[in-house]
């Protein structure tokens, strides 16, 4: 049985850096705490090496040229710590989540995948190079080594059962998890490396420093053993990030959230999961006016949400981030946040990633991630709402449809013959015509008719006249009287001849000739309408 | 003096690898070429030098400067059989064009279509410029309305933009432009090169590209345009009203359908191996019939003949 630790030095500057790989080459100090009281609490090498230390005041270490001064970041050290687990998990379903920077993998059962203990521990570099993180990792045959080396050597370490003593005998004893009291004494005594401490006997230990003693002894030896503390997989992926000034623009904004859908898909590749829906939530600045102007009643002051929230549904789990991004930037576009944002957070809701076997004779279909954003596109032309497939709803009124989401599913669209085309609803036994159709015009037009011998007449509508040739009706038609929206029309079917020779018509009308329409009288608004054409 | 690219010309023929019999060589070949040439003054017009090259490779390629389109146009049925035996079917991967006037069986045909190719189980788009599908007409037809992606727009820049990015999008089996509502003189002033975008858009692809209007504006970006007008429409009267009713109009009357005129105008597909330039259809034409369907079960309809009170029209 052997086990991997992965410990994120410095891991306030590693989450910062993640967030944003600029940094990475560049004199970096963390600072935090209530302003004007801002003190250093971390720094990357390259400013240790400039003389910056952990401490410091702001102002101080602003004196440095070419200092890189940023807040701390709860939230980027969060969601750097969910990317180290999700690195965990893609490689052993067992993890323990031990500290913020650090985490146990049980390598059981993977030398049927991996060659060597050095190969995976290089596979789990790789993979947090991948989520933006510099571990180190250290693999031996129990947890506290494991751990105890991925803190105090850098890069990959693998110990040999057996030989735990042996390497970790250079590692500086304050790399153990001491006391104040205990360090002092140690100090005291010269002791300074875990091998001079596991030198000393145990008895002659335990009666000075206690079972304190006793257990940092075995820690120093690398014979302390314990069992893994399982940690349970999360199913959401989140990233946040802090700004330090508010975006207005959606190019700048863009460049965040393509960042951070990187880190995003980055993680879900990682678990082998894709996204399913995508939840942006955006924090928003308070609106300037209000602090400036306290004339103004509480009541009156217009109030902006503090939060705007989003989601994208998938129709098929993806984590391709370029076209995740594009799905948001068409949605920033036609529904745009009404304050500069702050902050931002995307979560991910995940799903395993559908597999499809293609066939040769198969029809024709869009693919699911393009079909999406087409459709997003012209959603952002025509609206929301007016580009998916139309359902029929559960009624008699005519027109009764709704649209909904446009969803092919390849199950769904497979060769079915003539089966679908013969079961016309509807049909009578014989047909030896073309079914017609019916176009719609949406609103119904108002209408004026002339009647006669309680038949229309003739009718005028949209700057056109016509003769009325034949006439079918009237069908009387209601429903819905239980409701706050009952209806009751009576509908006829007219043959009308647009003539050219009537009085008044606009020259700019063009006159459809004859053709047969469908009128309406609506008893409830009491008008007559044009429903539409047969064509 | 202009001298002819024979060096480019030799390197094409001999790239298709039509005309060299293997006994010759390319340099015997540009001996054969150049001779002529080099013993009298270099012609400047393109049919002497033709029918040098051509009488030099006669026996061995016919027509080498003739270009055949030797693309197969796939076609598919439209679903109304008699334009289908008209027609060939609809092309794909071209700009089909039906225009007429309102009530000419336009709709009757675009439905007809969707019916068929939904049935087929490929994904079909309907770009609606005015709104005007009637989705339940559509369903009893035959049209799978889970496979039809419809996009309802307000006005013919919209329309035209709609189907820009479904094209570009990709993977439909038929994507329709529905500009029938469109006043003619809105659709006259989109430019020519918009259709002819549109068709080298689909070219290649499987996508069937069907335009209706009331006029034809497409041109000759179409490759199969066909106008369609009203013949006669169909009136029947029921059992009980049929003799004695002495009314031209009645309650028993009920629109039976109408009989539609659908001439070819144009079509491109010819038959393999015939030369491209000249002969399209000559306008054949042919009648189809249209039949209305009045077991809706969306629609409760209610005879109304003497119940309908005096009082009740006197407010109208």
């Amino acid at each position: 049985m052997a086990f991997a630790s992965i410990f994120v030095p410095n891991c306030m500057v590693q989450a910062v850096v993640r967030a944003d790989p600029s940094l990475r080459e560049r004199l970096l100090a963390l600072i935090d705490g209530n302003p004007p009281l801002c003190s250093v609490v971390a720094v990357n090498e390259k400013a240790a090496q400039a003389g910056l230390a952990c401490g410091m005041t702001k102002s101080n270490a602003a004196e440095f040229p070419g200092l890189e001064i940023r807040p701390r970041s709860r939230a980027l050290e969060k969601t750097a710590h969910a990317a180290l687990l999700d690195v965990g998990w893609s490689v052993s379903p067992q993890i323990e989540d031990t500290a913020e920077d650090a985490i146990v993998l049980d390598l059981t059962g993977l030398g049927h995948l991996f060659r060597s203990e050095e190969e995976i521990a290089a596979h789990l570099l790789r993979r947090s190079s991948d989520c933006g993180l510099q571990p180190n990792v250290a693999v031996a045959s129990n947890i506290e080594a494991a751990l105890l080396a991925a803190r105090g050597f850098s890069g990959i370490t693998v110990i040999p059962p057996g030989k735990e003593s042996e390497c970790l005998s250079h590692l500086s004893v304050n790399a153990l998890p001491l006391s104040e009291e205990t360090a002092e004494t140690l100090n005291r005594w010269g002791v300074h490396t875990c091998g001079a401490f596991a030198a000393l006997p145990v008895l002659q230990i335990s009666e000075r420093l206690g079972q304190e003693g006793v257990r940092l002894h075995a820690l120093a030896r690398g014979a302390e053993s314990r069992s893994l503390i399982v940690a349970e997989q999360e199913s959401s992926f989140e990233e946040e990030m802090e700004l330090d000034d508010a975006v207005e623009e959606l190019d700048p904004l863009s460049f965040l959230l393509g960042r951070l859908l990187d880190q995003l898909c980055a993680r879900l590749a990682a678990r082998s999961l894709a996204a399913a829906s995508v939840s942006v939530r955006f924090g928003l600045q308070p609106a300037f006016e209000d602090a400036l102007d306290p004339r103004k009643e509480p009541s009156l002051q217009k109030r902006l949400p503090a939060i705007y929230e989003t989601t994208i549904e998938l129709p098929v789990p993806a984590r391709d981030s370029k076209m995740l991004l594009k799905l948001l930037r068409l949605r920033l576009q036609s529904n745009p946040p009404a304050a500069p944002i702050q902050k931002i957070a995307l979560l991910a809701e995940s799903a395993r990633p559908r597999a499809v076997q293609g066939g040769l004779f198969l029809p024709c279909f869009p693919e699911p991630d393009k079909l999406e954003l087409t459709i997003a596109r012209i959603a952002n032309v025509v609206g929301q709402g007016n580009v998916g497939s139309p359902a029929l709803a559960d009624t008699h009124c005519p027109d009764g449809f709704h649209m909904q989401r446009f969803l092919f599913s390849l199950d769904a669209g497979k060769l079915d013959g003539g089966a679908k085309r013969s079961s016309r609803r509807g049909m009578p036994g014989e047909f030896s015509g073309m079914p017609a159709s019916f176009r719609t015009f949406r609103p119904p037009i108002p209408a004026k008719i002339e009647l006669r011998e309680e038949r229309p007449f003739r009718v005028a509508f949209q700057g056109m006249r016509g003769r009325v040739l034949a006439v079918s009706g009237p069908w009387r038609i209601s429903g819905d009287w239980w409701r706050e929206n009952p209806w009751q029309q009576e509908e006829w079917d007219l043959e009308i001849d647009f003539v050219s020779s009537m009085d008044g018509d606009s020259p700019a009308v063009r006159r459809p000739g004859r053709g047969v329409y469908r009128f309406f009288y609506d008893a409830l608004r009491q008008g007559w309408f044009v429903r539409g054409i047969y064509d | 003096m202009w001298r002819p690219d024979f060096q480019g010309l030799l390197d094409k023929l001999l790239s298709r690898n039509l005309i060299l019999p293997p006994r010759r060589t390319k340099s015997e070949i540009q001996s054969l070429l150049f001779a002529p040439f080099a013993l009298r003054a270099m012609t400047p017009k393109a049919a002497s030098l033709r029918f040098h090259v051509e009488s030099l490779l006669a026996g061995r390629y016919s027509s080498p400067f003739q270009y055949h389109d030797r693309r197969i146009v796939e076609t598919v049925p439209a679903g109304i059989p008699p334009i289908d035996d008209l027609t060939g079917g609809l092309p794909r991967g071209s700009l089909t064009e039906i225009y007429g006037p309102p009530c000419s069986g336009k709709t009757t045909f675009l439905t007809s279509t969707l019916a068929s190719r939904t049935a087929a189980s490929e994904v079909c788009a309907l770009v609606d410029a005015r709104d005007a599908f009637d989705p339940r007409s559509a369903e009893i037809v035959g049209v799978n309305l889970n496979q039809l992606v419809w996009v309802r727009c307000r006005n013919a820049d919209q329309a035209l933009r709609a189907t820009d990015l479904l094209i570009q999008g990709g993977g439909f089996g038929l994507i329709a432009l529905d500009l029938s509502d469109t006043p003619p003189n809105v659709v006259r002033s989109v430019p020519l090169p918009v259709w002819f975008r549109f068709r080298r858009a689909v070219e290649y692809t499987p996508t069937i590209l069907l335009l209706l209007d009331q006029e034809s504006n497409a041109k000759s970006c179409a490759s199969l345009v066909l106008r369609l007008r009203t013949e006669e429409t169909h009136w029947s009267q029921t059992a009980e009203f049929a003799e004695g009713a002495g009314l031209p109009h009645s309650p028993g009357l009920l629109l039976d359908g109408w009989k539609s005129h659908a001439e070819m105008i144009r079509s491109s597909a010819r038959p393999r191996g015939s030369p491209l330039v000249s002969g399209f259809s000559d306008g054949d034409a042919v009648n189809f019939e249209t039949q209305m369907i009045w077991s809706d079960s969306g629609a409760i309809r209610e005879r109304l003949v003497p119940a309908i009170s005096k009082g009740a029209r006197e407010k109208r």
